[in-house]
């Protein structure tokens, strides 16, 4: 006898707001009536914080992992003991997105050391014979619109071999690329644009690239950790570019990889842009950017 | 049964025809017309047809007489209803939009901005040609990598295993995740199969619900664009790869769209509002993975594919995105996969949003900018590496620039195109742009700029892009479009200059074919002709013409749709050693066969003219001369036909010496084509009759000479055909004619010879390929040469119906096919011609010529005679209907041919012979006898012969009347 369980959101983008309801319904589906001993459903949001081997050495970050950290945690029961009849059976459910006390509900986010999720589960509880079934969805929390408004102040910045540091060479070829991003303070519903422009370069430009980070910092015991690492990254120019044509610079910021900077007594997630440029004898050329991601 | 004696029935055909005609005709000749409707005037029904009938018909007046076929119908004619509906919708539609031009003039406005009209050259149509026109011999790769570089673990003891095994064994993979594929050594077909492959499982992929092995397919796909190796493929590569792309675009599209089609599909133009959060979000879920590609020509090539999506996102979407993949495409450092990824978002935006210009015009303003990198070293080292000439590479850029161009073009101010130019014009080495333009703007903007096209491509660099593909264009235009009327002949000079000097017989006539029609368009047969005479200069040296026979073809089309007149055309002195170079017999007959059916079409009146009926002969000739054994039947009627429509303009006027001469070589020259001879013969024949009308009826000493050689011609002539039955016709209607024309002897030999041949006649004959009884055929002819021998008069040296004897003899020796009646019923229609022939004066005669009534003048030997021959007809008639009497099955036949004897006793026996008229009693009840004759038949039948005995001197049916019986059905 084979039983589906499901639970399905009200909402199509599955996103939520602090204060709102959370609406949807259990979805069962048997080809005959069964006998269960009680539908119950669950709400959890929880902070998943992780050491990294790097900072604190493989033992400590296996066994000293952060206790996570719970933002909310509430229980109904959907259906007690009885009969769920054959066929298709819709149980809906509400719940309330309310924190207790003075917690905040943090954006989902997920990265490497630090993981910000939200789910519903569901439990289905049967006879000894019977196995219980159980499912679990997801749901995204954003957080509340900041108030304050962004003005976006545009960064220029220019590259050339003087302006490097970390340069380990140094008979660097002569090159000079010019750009601005428009902001680093971004909302984070919209793209990160900007332009750059390769005014001269000596050897031929293989590649730019965009490359936006993480930088995830976790507080414990032994002090903290600060770690950085690479979220993705966007090619925006391929082979020799015509020189003097500002090529644009343009990043959609992916969802549930990135959320609005976060900065909270145990943990801290900030991001930032590097802007790459490959020179085609291999050289790299990085310039730096802390961005300031915010909701509106 | 006993011999029956035969009698002819007297008849005066001159008061029989009297009898029948007050009867026959109670009308007055002048009014009546069978056509003429029966008038009503009925004033409903007329004003009911006027009503119906909605368009020109009604219009006429009620005094015109009313057109008898529209009237015939009642009220409406339904053709016209529908002609008449579907033309006042148009109207109707037109009326409206005129009306609402003031307060929705905005909008319909709109409305024709979106629409890109059917004289907009679809992207499909160029697909084709740049496939054909852009190979390679070379070796190319195909280099995919699904997902993660596990092909990389292969270690280096795999290096020893030949690379053909591994590209095997690599194909066993399937796309799966971390397979990597690198096909190398594919030909050119090998690569476009591949491609098609993908095509293939991009759609599997798609149906069994694997969207990120489809996303993963196209990304991989569009990827290869980026690789410029073999250079030379890479324009049908694109064609190949965004084919692809296509496929993914719809199939993303069709996917969202089928998730809002419930509860009911969404309409053409829906917003945004009617979409569902569901197929929004999946929608952007796209947009947010393809964002998140890591290459930059994959992300944009597949974000391109799917712009359509942006319709169920936002309003504004396509609007937003359009200028910003056009400026992401400036990070694509080389220019050729820039230029061809511009092509692409023009496509797609021409498609999708055909209002939106700006970006199309950012799109080419972006290419000038970054146009100087196709002179830069990059390039130059590219093009080292790969040997290619810098003319080859500038070609490849044609078919992007050449589309962006006319998208751009397409329905824009002049203003714009203006500008679009002089910006190009600025550029340096601008040839690329300067073709572009020719080829992509409107012929006649450029036709009315042609003398400035022409100075600036005569300032570009010789190195550069290819001058006669320029003049080619340039060429293109002007045939579509005329140049202002005094700059003209300075323009063919100018243009003719350049291309003479072009040296590569292929290039070379290339761009004169363009030019030829220009040429033909503006100027006479004298510059033609130097063109003419310039390209047999070209391409005789190393027999370069025949690797250029298609476009020689296109040459002498493009003459033939201007030149109709056929003296000018072949007094061109070029025109026939042009036809020369067609040297390979497949085209050249090609080429004839144009010719002539050009001539066909055009050559409407006779012609005698030298010039024309010799290059014609000469074409012809070479038409026939083509034919052989293994020609298909096919083939060879086409020919045939074009030929005999040659022969039919051809007219000496009243030359009629020059014509049969013309005749005889004709016959000489197309023996081989029995259509052809068959017309021969005619012409002929009509030449004869031709004669004997211009003199009157009676012939000359000298006409009468003329008139026999054409009869000898068409003796000659008619023994080499094949089909039995036309060599019968032919020598019945040519004896007709030397008969017209006093020559008797020519006609009896003919005749005689007609009657030698029927014993030939076989069973069965093939007509359109299957076989046929000849019977009803050969009954036909024998009917008709029956009828004419009623007027040949017999010849002095033979006896008495010499032919009619030997005719009969020939029936009789005739091996019939068994189980039918033919020979009988023959014998049925020889008995009314021996009746007729019994007669004092004869139905018919030919003028001038004596028949047998003046021969004989009614002489009882030669009466009976007749009569002796008639009576073993009937004998012979007799003895076949008892033979049937024999058979159960013929009984039905036996009646009917007992009716038929009847019938023609009655008609032309004389029956008050009582052996006669019992005969044809005794015929009546054996029709009836089994009840198996037609009752209406007999009924008719009988009431004739009741009417006919009230005739005077027919007084004797009476009696023979009452005999008759009629068979009531049991």
């Amino acid at each position: 006898m084979s039983v589906s369980l499901d639970i399905k959101l009200k909402r199509a983008n599955k996103v939520y707001h602090e204060g709102e309801t959370v609406a949807g319904v259990v979805m069962l589906s048997c080809k005959e009536a069964m006998q269960h001993h009680g539908i119950s459903l669950s709400m959890e949001g929880i902070v998943n914080l992780q050491l990294s081997s790097k900072s604190v050495g493989v033992f400590e970050a296996f066994y000293n992992s952060v206790k996570p950290i719970q933002l909310i945690n509430s229980n109904i029961e959907v259906a007690k003991a009885g009969k769920v009849p054959g066929g298709k059976t819709e149980i809906p459910f509400e719940f309330p997105l309310h924190t207790k006390g003075n917690k905040v509900l943090y954006e989902t986010y997920h990265g490497v050391f630090v993981n910000i999720q939200y789910s519903l589960r569901c439990d289905l509880k049967r006879s000894l014979l019977a196995k219980d079934l159980s499912r679990t969805c997801e749901f995204i929390v954003h957080c509340q619109p900041q108030k304050s408004k962004v003005v976006p102040t545009p960064v220029n910045f220019t590259i050339t071999p003087d302006t490097l540091q970390n340069t380990r060479e140094s008979s660097l070829p002569k090159f000079l690329i010019r750009g601005h991003l428009d902001a680093t303070n971004c909302v984070i519903s919209q793209p990160l644009t900007g332009e750059v422009v390769v005014e001269n370069s000596e050897v031929p430009i293989k590649s730019i690239e965009l490359q936006l980070v993480r930088v995830e910092t976790c507080g414990c015991a032994e002090g903290y950790a600060r770690d950085a690492t690479e979220i993705q990254n966007i090619q925006i120019a391929e082979g020799d570019v015509c020189h003097g044509l500002s090529i644009p610079i343009y990043m959609v910021f992916p969802r549930l990889f990135t959320c609005p900077t976060l900065e909270t007594t145990n943990f801290k997630v900030e991001f930032e842009i590097n802007v790459v440029i490959v020179l085609h004898d291999d050289h790299l050329i990085t310039e730096n950017f802390p961005l300031k991601l915010c909701r509106v | 049964m006993a011999a029956v004696q035969w009698r002819s029935r007297e008849r005066n055909y001159e008061a029989e025809l009297q009898r029948c005609r007050p009867e026959a005709a109670p009308i007055e000749f002048g009014d009546y017309h069978p056509l003429k409707p029966i008038m009503v005037t009925d004033s409903k029904t007329r004003r009911g047809t006027r009503k119906g009938s909605t368009s020109s018909s009604s219009s006429s007046s009620s005094s015109a007489p009313p057109d008898p076929l529209s009237s015939m119908l009642d009220g409406t004619d339904p053709l016209s209803m529908f002609a008449a509906a579907s033309a006042s919708q148009p109207a109707a539609a037109a009326v409206s939009h005129s009306s609402s031009m003031g307060d929705l003039g905005r909008k319909r406005r709109e409305k024709e901005e979106e629409a890109v009209g059917p004289d907009f050259e679809p992207w499909s149509m160029k697909r084709g040609e740049i496939l054909a026109r852009f190979t390679t011999t070379e070796k190319l790769s195909i280099n995919l990598c699904m997902g993660s570089d596990k092909g990389k673990a292969l270690g280096p003891g795999s290096s020893a295993v030949s690379e053909k095994v591994r590209t095997r064994l690599e194909e066993l993979d399937d796309l799966e995740e971390g397979s990597q594929k690198e096909l190398l050594n594919l030909s050119q077909q090998d690569y476009a199969n591949r491609i098609e492959e993908l095509n293939q499982s991009l759609k599997e992929a798609w149906a069994s619900d694997q969207k990120v092995k489809a996303l993963k397919i196209v990304i991989q796909c569009s990827k290869l664009l980026s690789d410029t190796a073999v250079i030379q493929f890479y324009p049908s590569k694109f064609v190949l790869i965004t084919d692809i792309l296509d496929t993914f675009g719809r199939l993303v599209y069709d996917r969202i769209w089928s998730m809002c089609s419930d509860p009911r599909p969404l309409p053409e133009s829906f917003t945004v509002e009617d979409v569902n959060d569901t197929a929004k979000e999946t929608c952007l879920n796209w947009f947010f993975k393809i964002a998140s590609i890591r290459e930059l020509l994959p992300r944009l090539y597949v974000e391109a594919a799917i712009l359509k999506c942006n319709r169920f996102l936002s309003r504004t979407g396509i609007q937003e995105t359009l200028p910003r993949l056009t400026a992401m495409i400036r990070g694509i450092g080389d220019p050729l996969v820039a230029a061809y990824a511009r092509a692409y978002l023009c496509r797609v935006g021409v498609e999708v949003a055909p209002h939106l210009k700006d970006s199309l015009n950012r799109n080419f303003f972006d290419l000038l900018a970054t146009f100087r990198q196709i002179g830069g070293e990059s390039v130059q080292n590219l093009l080292v590496v790969q040997r290619v000439e810098v003319p080859e590479y500038l070609t490849l850029y044609s078919p992007a620039i050449n589309w962006i161009l006319q998208c751009i073009a397409y329905r824009a101010p002049e203003v714009l195109l203006t500008e679009m130019m002089d910006r190009c014009k600025t550029m340096a080495n601008n040839a690329l742009l300067l073709n572009s333009i020719m080829r992509a703007f409107r012929p006649e903007f450029v036709a009315a700029r042609a003398t400035d096209f022409i100075g600036m491509i005569k300032d570009c660099d010789e190195s550069g892009f290819p001058k006669h593909l320029l003049f080619g264009s340039l060429g293109r235009s002007l045939a579509c479009a005329d140049p202002p009327e005094s700059e003209r002949l300075s323009i063919l000079n100018e243009a003719w200059k350049v291309i003479t000097k072009v040296r590569s017989p292929q290039d070379y006539i290339g761009c004169a074919e363009v030019w030829v029609e220009f040429t033909c368009r503006h100027f006479t047969k004298r510059e033609v002709n130097t063109v003419l005479a310039d390209i047999i200069k070209h391409l005789t040296p190393d027999r370069a013409f025949e690797d250029a026979y298609p476009q020689l073809q296109s040459v002498i089309r493009r003459i033939l749709t201007y030149f109709h007149d056929f003296s000018v055309l072949f007094s061109m002195e070029r025109f026939l050693p042009f036809l020369d170079m067609f040297q390979k017999d497949g085209v050249r007959v090609e080429v004839c066969k144009s010719i002539m059916e050009v001539f066909i079409k055009h050559q409407v009146e006779l012609t005698r003219d030298p010039v024309i009926l010799n290059a014609m002969l000469h074409i012809c000739k070479t038409m026939h001369d083509s034919v052989n054994s293994l020609t298909l039947e096919d083939e060879k009627r086409s020919l045939a036909l074009l030929i005999v429509g040659f022969m039919r303009t051809v007219s000496f006027g009243r030359d009629f010496e020059q014509q049969l001469s013309f005749c005889v070589e004709a016959r000489a020259t197309f023996c081989n084509l029995e259509p052809v001879l068959v017309q021969l013969v005619h012409t002929v024949n009509q030449l004869a009759m031709e004669t004997r009308r211009v003199m009157r009826g009676s012939h000359s000493r000298k006409t009468a000479a003329f008139v026999r050689a054409c009869a000898a011609y068409s003796f000659i002539t008619i023994p080499s055909l094949s089909s039995i039955f036309t060599r019968l016709n032919l020598y019945l209607l040519s004896g007709q004619v030397a008969l017209a024309n006093q020559c008797l002897s020519q006609a009896d030999a003919f005749l005689k010879a007609a009657v030698s041949v029927l014993p030939e006649v076989p069973h069965s004959i093939s007509i359109e390929g299957k076989l046929r009884s000849s019977e009803s055929f050969l009954l036909d002819f024998i009917n008709n040469f029956l009828a004419t021998l009623l007027v040949v008069p017999d010849h002095p040296e033979h006896g008495v119906l010499y032919l009619v004897r030997g005719l009969l003899n020939i029936v009789q020796d005739y091996t019939w096919e068994e189980n039918t009646d033919a020979k009988v019923r023959v014998y049925l229609s020889a008995l009314p011609l021996l009746a007729a022939m019994s007669q004092e004066t004869f139905l018919y005669s030919i003028p001038k010529v004596d028949s047998n009534e003046t021969l004989y003048g009614g002489d009882p030997k030669f009466l009976s005679e007749i009569n002796k021959l008639c009576e073993t007809l009937i004998g012979q008639i007799l003895d076949h209907l008892k033979a049937l009497a024999r058979d159960e099955q013929s009984a039905r036949r036996q009646s009917a041919l007992a009716f038929s004897l009847f019938g023609v006793l009655l008609a032309h026996g004389d029956l008050r012979n009582n052996k006669l008229s019992q005969l044809a009693v005794n015929l009546w009840n054996l029709s009836h006898k089994q009840g198996l004759s037609d009752t209406r038949l007999s009924v008719r039948t009988l009431e004739h012969v009741k009417h006919q005995a009230q005739q005077p001197g027919m007084a004797h049916l009476s009696e023979a009347a009452q005999r008759l019986s009629l068979q009531t059905r049991t």
